[in-house]
């Protein structure tokens, strides 16, 4: 019963097909309080498709998607960041035109007073070190700077639920670990799904992980039991592990 | 209010035109204070396209339907209220609320920037098409005859609440110009609110600014319908000045100018499209008084050269020139002091180096 209870985010039947491909087809998926899930699976498995069905950037074909009991299958992008959901996007999504403080500050005054967002604001650049570059044209930094940027947005808003795709894309060695300490960080305060590519950081962050082959979900376990599984790693593992 | 206090340079404008106000009838002939009022007018319109296009990022091409119906509504409220003190609001009110209806279809219905400029324009020739066939006395609102092509005289400004009692034309220069610094001052404080930022960041991204949980759509509609009433403010003054709101005001090449103002000023400042409204205004009437060239190509190729050679327009380029002139200033004095403190050592060479 308890375990029913803290289901945050459900997804049933959930479907979307682009003409004749069923980039996602009929997935149930549930996300508990405090989890932080990974998405993995190859390319063109239908992973950043699914994210974008939960987000309300895309509308699903069939089925429902239930955050916090309420339906959100089909409704608009804001609507569900209403809901108190943070998202950052595949490509680094940020106000070029602004500088590094306003992108963050827009993102927490959305919630909180002026003077309580100019705190947050100045916590999340503190958190991410981005304190030298705060009063830069977001447009002028370099891509992983960008990926910060936009993750201090995502922090700044205190949102309860993280909904990341692929947030290490693009970044160095150094910067992969930094954001895995910082999701792990985040995630004391807020439940977390991670679509993912990168196989190293999945294992340094993520205690259950689910495999998306074909539109459908394959299987889901600690990163040990699906690198274990031999049809995994055949669909996934086998090139890369 | 903190953005009260961001808004030195705003201020230090504002002064100016405070200035320029008070200067004016003692300076300049009878016959420029009389046409000041509708260039001040005209530009007024280039300031809510300023907002709406520099800040909101919304191309309005028909930004004139606004300013036009404000212009037509002034007048007809102010034939059928026998004064000019309500008109003006009422004129405002009917800018606005044609503009959110419009705004509403579009941007609720998600239409891109490309259509929504279609449909700006599409809107404004429409009026101009329609007004045009109002001559005849069957066409009127109240008392007011709506007189098609002709269009309609503009009752003069009075005192408020006074109907028999005119404004001289000074009187009109004064109330014009302070019409033009409270709507600048109001939007450069409108921009820097939430609600403000919110537009600029839809500006700049507005698939980011819906995942941060803001409902873009209303932010837009917001914008678009205070530069409507802004608009239609403008159109109150220009209507005042030429004596008559003719149909003209809906006409291609007005919305064509204003696009051009805004593009020769510079998209992102305020000020710069207001200068611009009055430098253009000014040359084209100095071309008009010739017959070497014609005005309009004249007008094109600025328009040409602006494109090309000062896309960012004329504000944002001195501001850019002066900043990069400034922080060039402070990197050389950093280097110097640099120098001072390690003389000798290599780690100098490589700094100096770098800096040239």
């Amino acid at each position: 019963m308890k375990r029913k209870a803290h289901t945050v985010l459900e997804t049933r039947g959930l479907s979307m097909h682009f003409g004749g491909v069923h980039a996602v087809d009929r997935v149930d998926f549930t996300l508990r309080e405090n989890e932080l899930r990974c998405l993995i699976g190859p390319n063109g498995a239908g992973k950043s498709t699914f994210f974008k069905c939960l987000t309300g950037q895309l509308n699903p074909t069939a089925g429902d998607v239930v955050i916090r009991d309420v339906h959100v299958a089909g409704r608009e992008p804001h609507e569900v960041a209403s809901l108190g959901v943070g998202i950052k996007t595949q490509v680094p999504n940020v106000f070029d035109g602004l500088t590094v403080e306003e992108n963050i500050w827009t993102a927490a005054r959305r919630w909180h007073n002026a003077k309580r967002a100019q705190t947050l604001t100045s916590d999340a650049i503190e958190r991410l070190k981005l304190g030298d570059i705060r009063s830069t044209l977001v447009g002028n930094l370099a891509h992983g700077q960008r990926q910060w940027v936009e993750l201090g947005m995502v922090i700044a808003a205190e949102p309860w639920l993280v909904l990341l795709d692929e947030p290490t894309a693009g970044m160095t060695h150094e910067e992969t670990a930094r954001t895995a300490d910082l999701i792990r960080e985040i995630n004391h305060s807020a439940t977390i799904i991670v679509v993912e590519h990168d196989m190293q950081f999945v294992r340094s962050i993520s205690q259950h992980v689910t495999l998306f082959h074909e539109g459908a979900i394959m299987m889901e376990g600690t990163m040990e039991e699906i690198s274990s599984d031999p049809r995994a790693r055949e669909v996934y593992l086998g090139s890369k592990a | 209010m903190r953005e009260l206090r961001e808004m030195k340079a705003t201020w230090i404008i504002a002064v100016f035109g405070i200035l320029f106000t008070l200067a004016g009838p003692s300076v300049l002939e009878l016959f420029t204070i009389i046409t000041l009022a509708q260039v001040i007018g005209l530009s007024i319109l280039a300031l809510s396209l300023a907002l709406v296009w520099g800040f909101g990022g919304i191309l309005c091409f028909g930004q004139t339907a606004f300013f036009g119906l404000g212009a037509y509504a002034y007048v007809i409220a102010a034939i059928n209220f026998g004064g000019s003190s309500w008109a003006i609001l009422v004129a405002m009110l009917v800018a606005a609320a044609f503009a959110a209806i419009l705004g509403y279809f579009v941007f609720y219905g998600r239409v891109s920037d490309v259509y929504l400029a279609v449909i700006t324009l599409t809107v404004t020739l429409i009026l101009y098409s329609l007004i045009r066939r109002t001559s005849g006395p069957e066409y009127k609102i109240g008392n007011a005859l709506l007189g098609g092509f002709n269009g309609i005289s503009a009752p003069p400004l009075n005192y408020p609440w006074d109907a028999s009692a005119f404004l001289f034309p000074e009187q009109v220069f004064y109330v014009a110009m302070l019409a033009l610094i409270i709507a600048y001052v109001f939007c450069s404080w409108l921009v820097r609110t939430h609600f403000g930022r919110v537009c600029v960041a839809i500006r700049e991204n507005e698939d980011r600014a819906e995942l941060l949980a803001y409902d873009t759509r209303l932010y837009k509609l917001g914008i678009f319908t205070v530069g409507a009433a802004i608009a239609g403010l403008g159109g109150i003054f220009f209507c005042i000045g030429v004596s008559r709101v003719t149909p003209d005001v809906f006409s291609l090449p007005q919305s064509a100018l204003t696009i051009i103002w805004v593009i020769v000023g510079g998209r992102g400042t305020l000020i710069g499209p207001i200068l611009a409204t009055f430098a253009l205004y000014y040359l084209t009437s100095a071309l008009g008084s010739q017959s070497v060239l014609n005005t309009n190509l004249v007008l094109g190729t600025i328009l040409i050269i602006f494109v090309l050679g000062v896309p960012k327009g004329v504000v944002p380029a001195i501001s850019d020139l002066m900043q990069s002139r400034r922080g060039r200033k402070a990197l050389r004095a950093r280097e110097r002091r640099l120098q001072r403190r390690r003389p000798s050592s290599t780690h100098n060479a490589t700094t100096t180096e770098g800096a040239e």
